[in-house]
C-alpha cells in the first residue's frame, strides 16, 4: 500500500511541472506582453504599475529565465501581491515590519469554496444513490423512465439560469431566503443558534444548485454500476440461496457499484471549483469563484495566475486522495500497481 | 440510419435540433423586426401579438433577438466542437497509433489539462485577450478535446491488432493510408457521439461565459447576454429571463438526447 502510494504521489511531479508550463503559457498569450495588454484595455495604466508587472513576472528576462523564475515561485507558492488597491498577498498572509498581519486573499476564499462544494457533493450522494437503485431495479419501467427524464434535465439545465429562477422565485417573491452574501449585517450581534440559522439560510440555494446539476451524473453512474453488478453470478447465486431482495441489493450489489464512485468524485473537483465561478457571483459568496471572476474582470494578473495555480493543485491532490481511497478499499488496484 | 430513427431518444433529440438549426438559418427571413433596432418608446413591453416575447430594456424586439442569438451560440457550438475534434482526432490517432514515448507524453499532456479547472483555463485566457465570438470559439475549442483524444486513442489501440488492419499492413499500405482509410473510419460511432454530446456543453459554456459579460458581446445577441438582463429587469419583466433560459435548455437538451440516442443505436453492444 505505501508503495502505491509512493508511486501515485510521485507521479504527480511531471503533472505539476505540465500545469507551470501551460500557466506560463496563458500568461504569454497576450500579443506583446502582458503590459501592453494591461496598458490598452485601461489607457491610464501608470508606468509605475507596468514596471511593477515587469519587475514580477522579469519579463526583461530571455523566456527560459522567466519560466525559471515562474517555477521557483510556484514551488514556494508565491504569487506575489494582488493589482488592487489594496495590495493584499495573493496567497497566504505575510507579517510587515510592525508585526501587522495581512490575511491573503486565497487564504480567506479557499475554505469558503471547499466547504459548500464538500456540502453540496455530500447532498448530491445522500439523493442520488437511492435514486439509482430505483431507476436500477425498476429498469425500463416508469419509474426508471421518470428518472431519466431527470437525469436529462438536470444535464441540460442551465446551473446560471436555474440560480437566477430560485433566487427571485424564493428570495425576491416569497423572502424565504436571502440571496446575497454568506451573513447578515447584523451576523455579529446574534446568538450562536441564530448564526448558524443565518448561514444555513445564506448558503441554501448556493449548496442547493449545484448539487442538483451533480446529481444528474451520480444517478446515472449509480445506476449503470448497478445494472453491471445485478448482471454478475454472485448476485444470482445470492438471490437463488433465498436472500432477501433487499439484502441482497444493499449489501451484495451496492457495495460494488459504489466503489468507482469515489474516482468519480475525485473527477468532478475541477468542475466543482470551476461551476463556483457563476454560482459565487450571482449569490455575492466571498470564495474562489467570485475572488477570480472579479481578478478576470480588473485583470489583476498575480490573482488569476494564483487561482489557476492552486485550482490545478487541489484538482491533483483530490484525484491523488481519491485513488489512494480507492486502492485501500479494493485490494485488485494496488496489487495490480504494486505488482 | 433505420436503428436511428427507431431509437426515441434520437429522434426527439433530432428533432429538436432541426427546428433550432432551422430557426437559426432563416433567422433573418422569420425575425419580425430588427434585432438590433433600438425604440425607446417600446421599453419592456410583455409578450403580445406583435412582440411575441415581449421588449428589453432598449426596447429591442425580443423574439428577433432570440433568433439571431441562436444563431451566435449555435455558430459557438459547431465551431469550437470542430476545432476540439480535429485537435483530438489528430492527438489520438497519433497516440493509439504510433504508442511509444509520443503516447506517454501526449496521454500526460491530457492528464494536465484534465486536471486544471477548465471554466478557471477558459476565464484566464479570455482575460489575457479580449472577450470577442471568436476567441471564445477558440477558447473553447482548446480546453476541450481531451475526451476525444482518449476515445480515438482507445479504439486505435484496439483496432490495430484487428485482422483487417495487419493485412492491409502486410500489403504494404502506408501508416496516413492506414490512418485515415482504415481505422478512423471504423471509429467513428464514438467520435460522432462525442462531438454532439460536446455541441451540448459547448452552448452551455458559450451562455455561462455571455451571461458574465465575459462571452458574446453587446450589442451581438446571445441568449447568454440576454438573461444578463433579464437578471438587470428581473422584478418588471419575466419574460427577459424565461425564454433564453428555456433556449438554452432545450437546444442542450436536444444535443443531449440526440448524442446518447445515436450512442444507443449505433453501438453495437447495446443493441440486441
Amino acid at each position: 500500500m505505501m508503495q502505491y502510494v509512493l508511486k501515485r504521489v510521485l507521479w504527480m511531479g511531471p503533472l505539476l511541472i505540465g500545469i507551470s508550463l501551460i500557466s506560463f503559457l496563458i500568461m504569454h498569450l497576450a500579443p506583446g506582453d502582458i503590459t501592453t495588454t494591461e496598458a490598452s484595455f485601461n489607457p491610464k495604466t501608470s508606468q509605475e504599475s507596468i514596471q511593477k508587472l515587469r519587475k514580477l513576472y522579469h519579463l526583461d528576462e530571455p523566456v527560459m529565465v522567466q519560466y525559471g523564475y515562474w517555477l521557483k515561485r510556484m514551488v514556494k507558492l508565491d504569487f506575489g501581491n494582488s493589482f488592487a488597491s489594496h495590495q493584499r498577498p495573493v496567497f497566504w498572509q505575510t507579517k510587515d515590519a510592525q508585526g501587522n498581519v495581512t490575511k491573503g486573499l486565497i487564504q480567506e476564499a479557499l475554505p469558503i469554496t471547499l466547504i459548500i462544494s464538500f456540502i453540496s457533493m455530500m447532498l448530491s450522494i445522500i439523493i442520488s444513490v437511492p435514486l439509482g437503485v430505483i431507476a436500477a431495479r425498476k429498469h425500463k419501467k416508469w419509474q426508471d423512465n421518470a428518472i431519466t427524464i431527470f437525469i436529462f434535465l438536470g444535464f441540460s439545465i442551465p446551473t446560471f439560469w436555474l440560480s437566477l429562477l430560485l433566487m427571485y422565485w424564493l428570495g425576491v417573491i416569497h423572502h424565504l431566503v436571502p440571496i446575497s452574501g454568506i451573513h447578515s449585517i447584523n451576523y455579529d450581534s446574534l446568538g450562536a443558534v441564530d448564526r448558524i440559522y443565518d448561514t444555513t439560510s445564506h448558503l441554501f440555494l448556493p449548496i442547493v444548485i449545484p448539487s442538483l446539476t451533480g446529481l444528474a451524473g451520480l444517478t446515472l453512474f449509480i445506476k449503470n454500476g448497478m445494472l453491471d453488478v445485478l448482471h454478475q453470478d454472485y448476485i444470482t447465486t445470492a438471490l437463488a440461496k433465498g436472500l432477501a431482495e433487499s439484502t441482497v441489493i444493499y449489501k451484495h450489489a451496492l457495495r460494488n457499484a459504489l466503489l468507482p464512485l469515489v474516482t468519480i468524485l475525485g473527477l468532478s473537483i475541477p468542475g466543482l471549483i470551476g461551476g463556483s465561478v457563476i454560482s459565487e457571483t450571482l449569490f455575492a459568496i466571498p470564495g474562489m469563484g467570485k475572488l477570480f471572476y472579479t481578478a478576470v474582470l480588473m485583470r489583476d494578473f498575480p490573482v488569476i495566475m494564483g487561482i489557476l495555480t492552486i485550482g490545478s493543485a487541489l484538482t491533483l491532490v483530490g484525484n491523488l486522495l481519491a485513488d489512494i481511497a480507492y486502492a485501500w478499499a479494493d485490494p485488485r488496484v494496488r496489487r495490480g500497481v504494486a505488482g | 440510419m433505420k436503428r436511428v430513427l427507431a431509437n426515441p431518444l434520437a429522434c426527439w433529440g433530432l428533432g429538436i435540433t432541426v427546428i433550432t438549426l432551422l430557426l437559426a438559418l432563416f433567422a433573418p427571413a422569420i425575425a419580425p423586426f430588427d434585432p438590433d433596432a433600438i425604440d425607446v418608446k417600446q421599453i419592456l413591453l410583455s409578450p403580445s401579438a406583435s412582440h411575441w416575447m415581449g421588449t428589453d430594456g432598449l426596447g429591442r424586439d425580443v423574439f428577433s433577438r432570440m433568433l439571431f442569438g441562436a444563431r451566435i451560440s449555435l455558430m459557438v457550438g459547431f465551431v469550437a466542437v470542430g476545432i476540439a475534434t480535429v485537435i483530438g482526432v489528430l492527438l489520438g490517432a497519433i497516440s493509439g497509433y504510433y504508442r511509444g514515448w509520443v503516447d506517454i507524453f501526449i496521454m500526460r499532456l491530457v492528464d494536465v489539462m484534465l486536471s486544471i479547472p477548465t471554466f478557471f483555463l477558459i476565464l484566464a485566457v479570455i482575460a489575457f485577450l479580449t472577450p470577442s465570438i471568436w476567441n471564445i470559439m477558440i477558447v473553447i475549442g482548446l480546453t476541450s478535446w481531451m475526451g476525444v483524444t482518449r476515445l480515438v486513442r482507445a479504439e486505435f489501440l484496439s483496432l490495430r491488432e484487428r485482422e483487417f488492419v495487419l493485412s492491409t499492413k502486410a500489403l504494404g499500405a502506408g501508416d496516413l493510408r492506414l490512418i485515415f482509410w482504415h481505422l478512423l473510419p471504423n471509429s467513428l460511432t464514438p467520435i460522432i457521439v462525442s462531438t454532439v454530446l460536446g455541441i451540448a456543453s459547448a452552448v452551455l459554456v458559450e451562455s455561462g461565459l455571455s451571461f458574465l459579460g465575459l462571452g458574446v458581446q453587446p450589442p451581438q445577441a446571445s441568449w447568454g447576454n440576454i438573461l444578463t438582463d433579464g437578471k438587470e429587469y428581473i422584478q418588471f419583466a419575466w419574460w427577459l429571463s424565461l425564454f433564453p433560459g428555456l433556449a438554452i435548455l432545450f437546444t442542450v437538451l436536444g444535443y443531449n438526447l440526440l448524442g446518447e440516442g445515436l450512442r444507443d443505436a449505433l453501438d453495437p453492444r447495446t443493441t440486441n
